[in-house]
């Protein structure tokens, strides 16, 4: 058999198998890697030990892609988006970049305007500096506050505990995690999930608020 | 009104319409579209009816008067046009009723004061006008020209005929293939085409069979913008025509239009004529005798702009929060309930009667290649004709502020065009030869957007115009993402700076970068085209950034921290208006002899300048 024949069978028992196990066949940062179907980048990723900084995700809830932290490139037949892991399927072939310029634009950006926003958390003082940013340009309205909005809490409060006692409030800037009517809930059962999965300590100070008596 | 109950009964309800209307009889068409309305458009139909009244005219002979949608020139409103004379009337008053009807409509005279001039020009007929000469209305055919509120003036101007030939003689496959081949894309902004769309649609409700779903969304949001609010009050029936078609393509049975709370006019005609073409058999149980049913329903929305977003708008219609979840999975696939949607804009339906009637053939042949059709625009701003527009795809920018919106009133080129709204892109007046269709918009950094088309002269400051878009984002944004919520008011915290002439030229390119970080991070197309206006002002208008940060000036003398108002003592006649007018009352200055502003009370209102009638107040 001529090399050229051997190369070719090689190849078709490789795509044979491939087809056979079902698994998905893509790159992270060049390294090849294998996803189930229905996995999302991130958990691939955190799979195979590669790092990508999360806020907003819990894997005991269902993801949200909200915090923008977590955006990875993914660049397939030419065209490249910036896309959330957390809630990103896998596609085979896909070539998805952690630490691109892109990216690094994303998540630097994201982290300063968080510095502004929640000065009173240590863990987001901690996560900024990993990523070299260690001060903010923008306006600090509330020193105390450290909360960023994920949701978090709201969504294991729903989906773990299956209580509901707290929910994302308002709109836009004025988004806040509360009970309703702002008033302290009466559905709560103090069980400090919300306490447990917040990933700033901004749940410390809103618990007494939204919490039952 | 009586069940239409098959193909002929239509027809021939269509025939005895059209004998009843005697054709000498003079109409009266009223604009009562939007901009007429707040010029007092009511008080002059009321006026022809009085008059008409008094004049105790034979019944027969009288002239018929239809308040109708808009007419689109609306920077000449009230508008009246009479047939079958052909006339058209401009900035007509009540006072003004008397008369047209005494020489017009008895007499067959025109009243050359109230004829529409341009350049010594008076045209008598509205086909003559330049502002209507290069347009050419499709999806407003009947807007302006019909009466909304009664379904048998839209029977007599062709409605429903579509419909009929689509359920009798079409098969589901047929009509997506036709929609398809006419390349229509979608007019709410994105661009995406509406056969393909559909096509999805239909191939996902048959690998999972149950409900699908139609939506019409008429939640315009854009400042400036009127073209879907147009619509639905002037043409309500060309979109519920459009959705029933499109239901039976995909083999739905109910329908929803979603339209904003502050569109009263909109929500009460479209509910008028659901009700009647559910009364006459048009929507309802076995449509014209064909086994189909498909009804509509209207569902208000609370005035947030992100639900015109397709998966908002779907949370809001199943009574959640309006925010948006991460496409795939697209409405076509899981939308509404989970099940198959397809949510176009109203102004999208409005084209499929036209597309079935006359062939997709004929509507690919308009506009250009990729950009089928044409698009509705409203032209607003610094520009002399102001209006609602529609004009074949390709037009350029130049001819729309141009010739059909008449320039820049005072001034001999615009400075630039915002299109596509708040999410749009400021184009400068050395790209006025970009064509107007979805591509070459993006390629500009814009996009074709809802319609918005604001005007720009050299008095406004993009820096400003960038600050207001991004204001009115910041509120919009529905904060379920980082880089939206808290980015649309970090880069106003870089505008506000400069506005105030601080900041450096780094800043410029730091905001830059923000802006791209933004538009690449975030959740739906809310985030990722708010950047647009400041992407595309730092690209074309950096020196009037630079001149802000640098020279601590605003050339467009908008700025109030970097602008001072002063008088010219040799043109100042010292009339005493300003001294008058100002709210700081620090003008001063003899009466006939020139008057001084004090600078350091002054708080650059701009009042001085706006009422000085020899133009000696100048901004620096």
């Amino acid at each position: 058999m001529s090399a050229k024949k051997a190369q070719k069978a090689k190849e078709t028992k490789k795509a044979k198998k491939e087809k056979e196990d079902g698994l998905i066949r893509f790159t992270i940062n060049g390294q090849p890697v294998q996803a189930r179907e229905g996995w999302t980048v991130l958990e691939t990723a955190r799979q195979y030990g590669i790092e990508i900084p999360t806020l907003c995700f819990h894997p005991a809830v269902q993801p949200m892609g909200s915090c923008r932290l977590c955006v990875v490139e993914a660049r397939q037949n030419g065209f490249s988006r910036v896309v959330a892991s957390c809630i990103s399927p896998v596609q085979a072939g896909v070539a998805v970049l952690t630490h691109s310029e892109e990216v690094q634009n994303v998540r630097r950006w994201v982290l300063e305007m968080l510095l502004a926003a929640c000065p009173a958390s240590k863990q987001i003082r901690e996560l900024a500096k990993e990523y070299g940013v260690t001060s903010t340009r923008f306006t600090v309205e509330h020193p105390e506050d450290a909360c960023p909005r994920c949701g978090l809490c709201v969504r294991a409060c729903d989906e773990v505990v299956g209580v509901r006692a707290i929910s994302l409030g308002n709109r836009g800037i004025f988004k806040e995690v509360t009970a309703p009517y702002h008033q302290r809930s009466t559905d709560c059962i103090r069980c400090g999930t919300c306490l447990y999965v917040c990933p700033t300590g901004a749940m410390e100070q809103l618990f007494p608020q939204v919490s039952s008596e | 009104m009586e069940r239409i109950n098959n193909v002929a009964d239509l027809e021939a309800l269509r025939e005895s319409l059209h004998a009843a209307h005697d054709p000498e009889r003079p109409v009266v068409r009223v604009c009562l579209g939007p901009g007429c309305l707040a010029k007092g458009a009511n008080k002059v139909s009321q006026a022809f009816r009085a008059v008409i009244k008094a004049k105790k005219i034979e019944a027969s002979l009288q002239p018929l008067i239809k308040e109708t949608g808009c007419h689109g020139f609306c920077s000449q409103g009230t508008l009246v046009n009479l047939d079958p004379f052909d006339l058209f009337y401009v900035q007509v008053k009540p006072e003004d009723a008397e008369e047209i009807v005494e020489n017009t409509l008895l007499k067959g005279q025109a009243v050359e004061r109230l004829l529409y001039g341009e350049n010594g020009t008076r045209y008598r007929s509205s086909s003559e006008v330049p502002f209507y000469q290069m347009q050419q209305k499709i999806v407003l055919r009947n807007a302006g020209v019909i009466d909304p509120l009664k379904i048998e003036d839209a029977l007599m101007a062709g409605a429903y005929a579509s419909l009929a030939k689509a359920l009798t003689t079409m098969t589901p496959e047929k009509i997506i293939d036709v929609i398809e081949a006419s390349g229509l894309r979608g007019r709410g902004g994105g661009g995406f085409p509406t056969g393909r769309k559909w096509r999805i649609a239909a191939a996902n409700a048959r690998k999972n069979p149950g409900s699908v779903y139609v939506v019409g969304n008429g939640d315009e949001g854009d400042p400036g913008a009127f073209m879907d609010r147009t619509l639905m009050e002037g043409d309500p029936h060309a979109v519920l025509e459009g959705m029933i078609i499109g239901a039976y393509a995909l083999g739905s049975n109910q329908g929803y239009i979603y339209v904003r709370m502050e569109y009263p006019l909109a929500i009460r005609h479209l509910t008028l004529a659901i009700e009647q073409a559910r009364a006459m058999g048009l929507l309802g149980r076995n449509i014209l005798d064909t086994g189909f049913d498909f009804d509509i329903q209207i569902n208000r929305g609370a005035g947030a702009f992100v639900c015109g977003e397709e998966t908002a708008l779907i949370a809001s219609l199943e009574g959640r929060a309006g925010e948006p979840i991460p496409r795939p999975p697209y409405p076509a696939e899981k939308g509404l309930w989970g099940r198959p949607t397809i949510i176009n804009n109203v102004e999208t339906w409005a084209n499929v009667p036209c597309i079935i009637e006359k062939g997709p053939d004929w509507y690919a042949s308009l506009g250009v290649p990729h950009s089928t059709g044409t698009k509705v625009f409203s032209l607003v701003g610094k520009v002399k004709n102001s209006g609602l527009i529609e004009v074949p795809m390709g037009i350029t920018l130049g001819q729309i502020v141009d010739e059909i919106g008449g320039g820049v009133p005072g001034q001999d080129r615009f400075k630039a065009v915002q299109t596509g709204g708040p999410s749009g892109g400021c184009i400068p007046y050395e790209l006025k030869d970009t064509p107007v269709d979805y591509d070459s918009l993006s390629k500009v950094g814009s996009i074709m957007g809802s319609g918005g088309m604001i005007v720009m002269d050299q008095r406004d400051c993009v820096v400003d115009v960038a600050r207001y878009f991004l204001q009115f984002l910041e509120e919009e944004s529905c904060g379920k993402c980082l880089p939206c919520r808290l980015g649309l008011k970090s880069m106003l915290e870089f505008l506000d700076r400069f506005a105030k002439g601080q900041g450096s030229q780094e800043d410029i390119g730091e905001l830059h970068s923000l802006a791209r970080a933004i538009m690449k991070g975030s959740l739906c197309a809310l985030g990722g085209t708010a950047p647009n206006p400041i992407l595309t002002t730092v690209k074309y208008f950096e020196d009037e950034y630079l001149a802000h940060v640098v020279e601590h000036k605003c050339p467009g003398g908008v700025c109030r921290d970097l602008i001072t108002y002063s008088i010219d003592p040799e043109i100042c006649n010292g009339c005493g208006l300003c001294i008058r007018n100002c709210p700081q009352e620090c003008i001063s200055g003899e009466k006939k002899k020139s008057h001084t502003i004090d600078a350091s009370a002054c708080i650059r209102c701009g009042q001085c300048m706006d009422v000085c009638p020899v133009d000696a107040v100048m901004v620096a």
